[in-house]
């Protein structure tokens, strides 16, 4: 194997790597935002406990 | 400031703040940073264009241990002062830590097959950030392992607390024990042996590496906070229910 295997499998597996903390990141925050907006408009908010 | 930020709501409006800028330096310092890399920096006298490499695997290599300092601060943030986003920054920290770590190791060892000419050596460099990974590891599986967030909190604190003897062995193993790994070329103390033609690409690639990472642990945290908000809901239209079948 050349060195410039070497090199770009360690670009592509960084660059992946990186991408899929992003990915899941957004992921994951859009799917909170999804969960929290369903409950609040379910009327379950914070100061539903009060009422 | 810290204590100010305790306030989720108020981290909330800062960090969403703070993200944008944080996004746009990091890309625009990788940019650069790719650019120097690739068509600025010269090749090493003895390894070739392999030692690009290096720009990926030593930015890599520091924001492993920046996250586990950052995670042992945390620990101590819940533990000792109870701060409420101790736990969720430990928490968020992890899996960037640990994918940085990952990095590190296998860039580490596709740079040193082609020079060492052995993809692993049990060295002390080697294998303390070998079990590195494995602390990280534990830790997210930890945080999965107990369902109720404080308690996994506390359990996750003690063992980020017990695995942080781990940063000194990792940081200094190459100066306590003769490793096939280098040892520490740019903080030391007698001053960076690298030359500014490579170091100046490789100081600009950790600083836009770090705003990846700090990017990834503010939102990290912004969704925590949301998740928590989301459990307290479900919590109480469940009580909510529970009530009006009473």
């Amino acid at each position: 194997m050349t060195h410039g295997f070497f090199i770009a499998f360690s670009y592509i597996l960084t660059a992946l790597v990186i991408a899929g903390l992003i990915l899941r990141a957004v992921v994951d925050h859009r799917a909170q935002l999804r969960a929290l907006a369903e409950l609040e408009s379910r009327g379950i908010g914070r100061r539903s406990r009060r009422g | 400031m810290i204590r100010d930020l305790a306030n989720p709501t108020r981290f909330m409006s800062f960090s969403g703040t703070l993200l944008p800028w944080v996004t746009g330096l990091a890309v625009l310092l990788l940019a650069v940073g790719l650019y120097m890399v690739w068509f600025v920096a010269p090749a090493d006298y003895q390894q070739g264009e392999t030692v690009k490499i290096m720009y990926i695997h030593v930015p890599a290599a520091w924001l492993s241990l920046f996250f586990y300092m950052i995670m042992s601060a945390s620990a101590l943030g819940n533990l000792v002062w109870r701060h409420p986003l101790a736990d969720v920054s430990q928490k968020a920290a992890a899996p960037i830590g640990a994918a940085f770590t990952l990095i590190c190791l296998v860039t580490g060892s596709l740079w040193g097959k082609p020079m060492w000419g052995t993809y692993w050596q049990w060295d002390a460099r080697l294998t303390s950030m070998l079990v590195m990974l494995l602390i990280y590891l534990g830790i997210l599986a930890l945080w999965r392992a107990i369902e109720e967030p404080n308690r996994a909190a506390r359990a996750v604190s003690i063992l980020t607390l017990v695995g942080a003897v781990n940063v000194p062995i990792v940081k200094f193993s190459v100066d306590w024990w003769n490793t096939l790994h280098q040892p520490a070329s740019v903080f030391r103390l007698g001053g960076p042996t690298i030359h500014p033609s490579m170091l100046v690409p490789l100081l600009v690639m950790a600083v836009a590496f770090t705003l990846i990472g700090i990017g990834l642990h503010l939102s990290g945290i912004r969704t925590e906070i949301l998740r928590r908000r989301v459990r307290t809901l479900t919590i109480l239209e469940a009580e909510r229910l529970d009530a009006q079948a009473a």
